[in-house]
């Protein structure tokens, strides 16, 4: 919908990309989470070797008035380490699965991150003073001989350059026998929940040494098991709400006032299957990777393996609209077990809106081939762009791809067979006011911003 | 199924292509064909439990330090046996050592984001 007129149309334009040029990445390089803090001057990465990256937004340059602020490092700091678990042989990798901004209360920021097995809250602060003058200290505390002072004085504050500083100021520990996927601050601001494959757990920020179990779906007989939790989130209004996702595909919705282990749902979403369709690989293709309220808590997106569904929480027995991310694999669903590809776990987000009403509503999700997909919930319209270094002339606009499924390829068209699998497009963050976009390949950044006029 | 909603140019390319097959396999199903005519002893329970076992069980190694320490006191002078070419494979017959074991360290190296 570039280019076509219509007032609510986005110009995107590549602005910045972060991270290595080499081709040859290692593993620890490989981007795991992206996220936005509330006010989108922060983003934060997370990476497979545990590491976070928090970029700030500039101030915005009044004499460039046609660009907004860059984003520069901020901070980075180690999350997580690999453990080895003696009693249970288990290696628990440092790998940050996600992270969640608390909104900000005081100077200093707060982000929850986690790992397979831990959750750890980071404040993070900056410094641009220090204390000067002490009379028992020199000022690289060494301790002056007492006798030798003679005069006393007021240590005063004096600008330093800035220091920003992470520290890990709670660490949640020891209540997930199984991997977390999920974590999600709650709109009380106290509490969050962290899910793993088969329970999801309460917490209070505060408290590190206990949480709530409120949802256990592990069968007394693990021979029994059929169905994983694959995502949760807390409703973005009401506190009691939550909703969790399924390897089958169904959205579980529960109320904490029902009962304290809510492990009969409020509300079930699933859309029925067509019996026609049914194959070895329908339940796999059909397993939730990420679920995401509304701002108003109206509507929720989820993605399965080849589609974004929108779903009224009114409405149980199907989603209101689908939309195709990549309908061409289907016939490609052999190769794509065969590699593995058919269990990446693409995430999704909806535009940044600071209004209750979702009038202008867009949805973002990746693909292979460094190609996400934007899909208008209004015009109906979809775009497909792609995250590449030789998009990279600040305001010009990202030229849309189109994935050639069979047949004649027209010329710029892309046939399925070129597609490259290893370039996918897992996490994607739309910031929260703004119309900039961040796209994380496997380990580079992209910031793209709406072209203004 | 095909959704409501956006309209594309490939979904209207595969919906065509539906039609034109008609009376032809889905193609969900002509993939499934092809899968289980190169792995016919695939499990008869579709997706399902498998894969739900392999993806909890993520992360176990297997290392009995017990057989290792005794191996080791038996063996004394002479050379342990030791892992074969997949050294992910630690289990089973020959004794892990802890070699064999990839190695976790975490990373000193700053990432290439931040740089």
């Amino acid at each position: 919908f570039s280019g076509a007129g219509g007032g609510n149309d986005i110009q995107w334009c590549f602005s910045q990309v972060k991270g290595a040029v080499d081709d040859d990445v290692a593993e620890a390089d490989i981007i795991s989470t992206v996220e936005f803090n509330h006010s989108g001057e922060l983003l934060a990465t997370g990476d497979k070797g545990g590491r976070v990256v928090i970029f700030q937004q500039e101030q915005e340059n009044k004499t460039q008035s046609h660009s907004r602020g860059e984003y520069n490092v901020y901070s980075t700091f180690q999350s997580h380490e690999p453990e080895f678990d003696y009693l249970k042989s288990l290696e628990i990798e440092e790998k940050i699965n996600k992270i969640r901004w608390l909104p900000q209360k005081n100077a200093a920021q707060f982000l929850l991150s986690t790992n397979d097995k831990t959750i750890k809250l980071w404040k993070i602060s900056e410094r641009d003073k220090r204390p000067e003058g002490y009379n028992l200290k020199e000022e690289d505390g060494r301790y002056r001989d007492p006798t030798t002072v003679t005069t006393l004085r007021v240590p005063v504050f004096r600008p330093m350059d800035l220091m920003v500083e992470a520290s890990p100021r709670r660490i949640f520990a020891n209540a997930h026998t199984y991997h977390i996927n999920s974590i999600s601050i709650n709109s009380d601001y106290e509490t969050y929940l962290s899910a793993d494959d088969l329970r999801i757990n309460l917490w209070h920020l505060e408290i590190t040494d206990r949480s709530f179990n409120i949802v256990d779906i592990k069968p007394a007989n693990m021979e029994e098991l059929t169905e994983v939790i694959t995502a949760a989130e807390f409703h973005p209004n009401s506190c009691s709400t939550f909703v969790y996702s399924s390897s089958k595909g169904t959205i579980r919705l529960c109320d904490m006032r029902a009962s304290a282990l809510c492990d009969r749902h409020s509300k079930l979403f699933e859309e029925p299957e067509d019996p026609s369709n049914r194959s070895f690989f329908s339940e796999i293709i059909s397993s939730i990777s990420d679920v995401k309220f509304s701002h108003s808590g109206r509507y929720m997106m989820t993605r399965d393996y080849l589609s974004v569904k929108i779903w009224d929480l009114n409405m149980e027995n199907r989603p209101v609209e689908t939309y195709q991310v990549h309908e061409y694999l289907r016939s490609k669903l052999c190769s794509l077990y065969e590699n593995d590809c058919i269990f990446d776990k693409f995430e999704c987000c909806w535009n940044g809106s600071d209004r209750q009403v979702e009038f202008f509503s867009l949805c973002t999700s990746g693909s292979y081939n460094n190609f996400f997909r934007m899909f208008d919930r209004n015009t109906k319209r979809d775009i497909t762009l792609e995250a590449s270094r030789e998009n990279n002339k600040p305001r010009t606009v990202l030229k849309p791809r189109k994935v050639c499924a069979s047949g004649k390829r027209k010329k710029d068209e892309i046939s399925v067979d070129s597609l490259d699998f290893n370039k996918k497009i897992l996490h994607t963050a739309w910031h929260p006011k703004e119309n900039i976009i961040a796209v994380a390949t496997t380990n580079n950044l992209y910031i793209f911003q709406d072209k203004m006029n | 199924p095909l959704g409501t909603g956006a309209f594309t140019e490939e979904t209207g390319q595969e919906k065509q292509d539906a039609q034109e097959k008609g009376r032809a396999v889905p193609p969900e199903r002509a993939e499934e064909a092809k899968l289980k005519a190169k792995y016919p002893n695939l499990g008869q329970k579709p997706g399902g439990s498998d894969f739900l076992m392999k993806r909890l069980q993520k992360g176990q190694k297997y290392f009995d330090s017990g057989d290792y320490n005794m191996a080791k006191a038996k063996m004394k002078n002479k050379q342990l046996p030791s892992a074969g070419p997949d050294k992910n494979l630690v289990t089973g017959d020959h004794i892990p050592t802890p070699q064999d074991l990839p190695q976790r360290k975490s990373s000193l190296v700053t990432s290439k984001l931040a740089g």
